[in-house]
């Protein structure tokens, strides 16, 4: 059989290859040379045929069948086959493979062998690839190397040291020993590796953490050597004398002097040092100096320190040099938490940093951005986050736009620039908005009652053009439906007032619901808007009659159902249907409460914290017992008085025709809760039909003296087994000698049908002071509860 | 930690290999060539710092190979950054003006200069001597040559 060919020959062929497929043909065909090879046990070119399969497994083919040949080649006596085996172990063999343990016996003969370079290589091979049982099986002789006089072995023994450890980190003190001098070295290269092995020590064991903690005077002694120490050309790169080793000092001391007081001090000054003497020009001394300010950063320092180090990343942001600027904003993103003024300075870099080419330079500016948003800088803010909204890439489209709401929404100076905000970013990303987006979105619209006519003239203007985004065509829908009215009459106080005519507003709605771009989702909204258009328009009804009996046999179930329903509505349940279709009312997010606390609930109810601000006057003159019994009645009501709250906008045919079946109005007694100082507060209750537990109670409050009232505030708590739902007021003024009552409904839930009690607390403005009182109601009729 | 170290060419060919962690190896022929194609298709005004999935990637280009090292949150990108040219130089000391070629070449001496500089997952070139480093490779070379008679280039 012909010698084998040498690698060269080997590499020389296959770069010949022209094709993916010749190279495949030139590969199996040696492996084949090679595998018969294996078989006759040839010792010579075992090392050769060895290395060309190595070769052969980088390019991706696979050389499983060369593992015991390694084996074999590490058990030989020659140094290159030790060598070329070891390497092909560390290559191709790992704990998962069970061949690997046949190699426990050869590393260890070669740990003790009389060559340091044979040595080495074991080192090398059992730090690379060792599985938990060689390591704990070698770990003695490990150690025993790391104690020898040779550097060259103990840099490789401490490295291997550090992947045992790894692997078992019970052994880690076995080898606390050996590192007592470990710092007393003069060899960088064992320094290095043995500041790499307290690191590990450091990290996994909090013991040894603080064990070594003495270690710090001498880590900070060493680093003073090497900053002040001249040129030194073993050790220099471009000027600085061996920065991967002050990297990993400072990275030591990092960990050391976290959480801890006296070293964080004793590592102040050097800190300092390194910060403002490390050479900025070249790429090393920045990077020493990144380390640095993690470093400070991460300590406890004191607060000069700090400032330093932010000025450091805020010089960094001015640098041209990308990668700088990249590991800058990486940086003043972990830190903007805790320093967050410090970080506001540089603001505008930051901002600026939104238009650079860089991918990752944008992301990191875009986060960095949203941190830095507060209430005095919001409106610039959000002018450069719109406009990076626009020339973004689409997958910064999601996360941007969802920041920009949350941040629009903590910060918000105004209402209406609310509202121009969000709609803004529905017409620039309005397919990448998150799907909470829209519900958030039409509660906020209902809450800014005085916008409407602006906000729905806004998304008319928007949905005429292009209506493919869906989360915008939804809003516009809802509120179109909702608002419509106000649409043509064509009256806004913040804009030109467009002329709008009905039809055409039934034209828009009418192809967003033909259009092919419109989700299911979207269909139901227009449908459920035009509906809602035909109580407030006037001349359109038949239109709106004919669209919808055409969808009643839509193949869309949802579509389908909504518009039988919505059928039904027109012809039998015609004298229903504008109390139905009524105004919806301020979104609540409702307070479930249940230990005995104090609940109050506003006509505001953006955030769930509790206030005692009182509500909005006069905007929601909200007397349930009066709309439903309209709703009974069926009588004609002008679609501006908001009905009951219920909470989903989207659905308003649903829920109204359950609350029709709702309400028992039976002969229950009411009485008087409180009579005091001129202040009479009655209870009117009913029952539910459809939930047995659930009381309704109504309560009038009126005032019997000369002076109103104002600013009048009712709060109710019940015991633990009870929940309780307290609905806008109608106003905050009782006016004087019983010329008007404020009514408020509660609904209590009582699910054991425990005997009701309630606390009351009252406060209000009578004669130019505050007052406030509380009380207890028991006289609770047993019809309301039982 | 570093996760791999890579030296690949423009036209995806992967000149050199090394995975601190297991792989497996049709992933690494995937992992080599997304990792090259999002390295080709960044400018040269953008920063050498690439996220891809759970890691991060520091690439720095010498003519037309593309040397790649994977590392995780932990590691400073830019002393990792230094180390990639740092290996270079002593790739260029050893082979005196080092070409892709020698490296397509010299798989296995390079595996070994890797050896006794930056060893294991945790990164410790000590060879900015450089000059230390090529004698310690030179010095197993020619003791080898002494020992056994066999040339110091004889890989096979």
């Amino acid at each position: 059989m012909p010698a084998p060919i040498r690698l060269r020959e080997l590499i020389r062929t296959i770069r010949t290859a022209r094709t993916q497929a010749e190279e495949r043909e030139m590969i199996q065909k040696e492996c084949a040379a090679i595998r018969s090879s294996f078989r006759e046990e040839d010792n010579t070119y075992r090392c050769r045929n060895v290395a060309k399969l190595l070769y052969m497994h980088m390019l991706g083919y696979p050389a499983h069948f060369g593992q015991l040949e390694c084996l074999k080649l590490i058990a030989s006596q020659k140094f290159t086959d030790k060598r070329i085996g070891y390497l092909g172990a560390m290559l191709l063999l790992d704990e998962r493979q069970d061949v690997h343990l046949l190699m426990t016996n050869c590393i260890k003969n070669d740990l003790n062998h009389s060559t340091q370079y044979v040595q080495g290589l074991a080192l090398c091979t059992l730090g690379c690839m060792g599985s938990s049982e060689m390591c704990r099986d070698l770990a003695g002789e490990v150690e025993k190397l790391l104690k020898t006089s040779n550097s060259y072995l103990r840099k490789k023994a401490a490295l291997c040291a550090v992947h045992v450890i790894r692997k078992v980190p019970e052994l880690m003190e076995m080898f606390l020993p050996a590192t007592k001098n470990l710092l007393n070295e003069k060899n960088h290269g064992v320094l290095h590796t043995s500041v790499v092995l307290l690191t590990e020590m450091c990290e996994r064991s909090p013991d040894m953490l603080a064990h070594f903690r003495k270690l710090v005077p001498q880590l900070v002694r060493i680093l003073k050597n090497l900053i002040m120490s001249g040129y030194s050309p073993e050790h220099d790169v471009s000027g600085i004398s061996d920065p991967f080793l002050q990297v990993r000092i400072l990275r030591l001391l990092r960990i050391l002097g976290r959480n801890d007081d006296d070293s964080s001090e004793a590592m102040n000054d050097i800190l300092a040092q390194v910060a403002t003497n490390t050479e900025t020009s070249k790429n090393v001394g920045n990077a020493i100096l990144y380390e640095t300010v993690l470093t400070i950063m991460d300590i406890k320092s004191e607060s000069g320190l700090r400032v330093l180090a932010i000025n450091i990343l805020g010089r960094f942001l001015l640098n041209n040099d990308k990668n700088i600027r990249y590991v800058a904003l990486t940086s003043l993103l972990k830190t903007v938490q805790t320093d967050h003024n410090a970080v506001q300075r540089h603001r505008s870099t930051i901002v600026d940093c939104l238009k650079d080419l860089d991918v990752s330079i944008k992301r990191r500016a875009m986060e960095l951005s949203f941190a830095l948003v507060n209430g005095n800088n919001v409106r610039g803010m959000m002018k450069e986050l719109l406009y990076f909204l626009d020339s973004c890439e689409p997958e910064f489209k999601a996360d941007c736009a969802s920041g920009i709401f949350l941040a629009a929404e903590k910060y918000a100076p105004s209402k209406r620039w609310h509202i121009d905000t969000i709609m803004r970013v529905l017409t620039t990303a309005g397919s990448y908005v998150r799907d909470d987006a829209v519900p958030n979105l039409i509660q906020l619209i209902t809450n800014s009652v005085e916008m409407h006519a602006y906000t729905v003239q806004r998304l008319y203007k928007a949905i005429l053009g292009d209506y493919s985004q869906q989360p915008l065509v939804q809003v516009a829908s809802w509120c179109i439906g909702e608002y419509g009215d106000l649409l043509v009459s064509g009256q806004c106080e913040e804009e030109e007032p467009i002329q709008v005519t009905e039809d055409e507003v039934l034209d828009i709605l009418e192809s967003v619901l033909i259009s092919n771009m419109s989700a299911s989702v979207t269909r139901g909204y227009a449908l459920t808007a035009i509906m809602k258009l035909s109580t407030r328009f006037t001349c359109t009804v038949n239109r709106i009659k004919k669209v919808v009996s055409i969808y009643g046999s839509s193949i869309d179930v949802e579509l389908q159902q909504r518009a039988v329903e919505y059928n039904a509505l027109f012809k039998k349940y015609d004298h229903m249907r504008p109390a139905l279709l009524e105004r919806m009312p301020v979104m609540e997010k409702v307070t479930t409460n249940g230990p005995a606390e104090i609940v109050q609930t506003n006509g505001e109810t953006e955030t769930a914290v509790l206030e005692t601000k009182p509500p909005p006057s006069g905007l929601q003159p909200a007397n349930q017992a009066n709309d439903l019994l309209d709703l009974l009645g069926g009588s004609d009501i002008t679609p501006v008085i908001p009905t009951a709250p219920t909470s989903k906008p989207a659905t308003a045919g649903g829920e109204l025709l359950d609350l029709l079946g709702d309400l028992n109005l039976t002969g229950i007694p009411s009485i008087t809760a409180y009579n005091k100082n001129g202040l009479k507060i009655d209870f009117t209750f009913e029952r539910s039909n459809t939930n047995p537990s659930v009381t309704v109670i109504t309560i009038q409050a009126s005032n019997s003296t000369e002076l109103e009232m104002t600013d009048f505030v009712f709060q109710a708590a019940v015991p633990k087994t009870f929940q309780l739902q307290l609905l806008s007021p109608s106003s905050s003024v009782i006016p004087a000698f019983n010329s008007g009552t404020i009514t408020q409904v509660i609904k209590v839930l009582n699910p054991q049908k425990q005997q009701l009690r309630m606390r009351i607390k009252l406060t209000y403005n009578h004669k130019g002071s505050a007052m406030q009182d509380l009380a207890e109601v028991n006289n609770f009729p047993p019809q309301s509860w039982q | 930690m570093i996760k791999f170290f890579l030296m690949v060419n423009k036209q995806g060919q992967t000149r050199l290999s090394r995975y601190y962690e297991h792989v497996e190896i049709n992933k690494r022929t995937v992992l080599e060539a997304e990792v090259i194609k999002n390295c080709l298709s960044r400018s040269k005004d953008e920063c050498s710092f690439v996220e891809y999935k759970d890691f991060k990637l520091v690439y720095r280009q010498y003519a037309a190979l593309f040397i790649v090292v994977g590392i995780d949150q932990t590691e400073n990108e830019m002393a990792v950054y230094e180390l990639i040219h740092n290996f270079v130089e002593v790739l260029d000391k050893y082979f005196s003006r080092v070409s892709e070629l020698d490296v397509s070449f010299s798989v296995s001496e390079i595996h070994l200069l890797s050896l006794s500089g930056v060893c294991s997952s945790s990164y410790c070139l000590h060879s900015t001597d450089c000059h230390s480093s090529q004698c310690d490779v030179h010095q197993f070379c020619t003791w080898n040559h002494v020992q056994f008679g066999q040339s110091a280039h004889h890989f096979g």
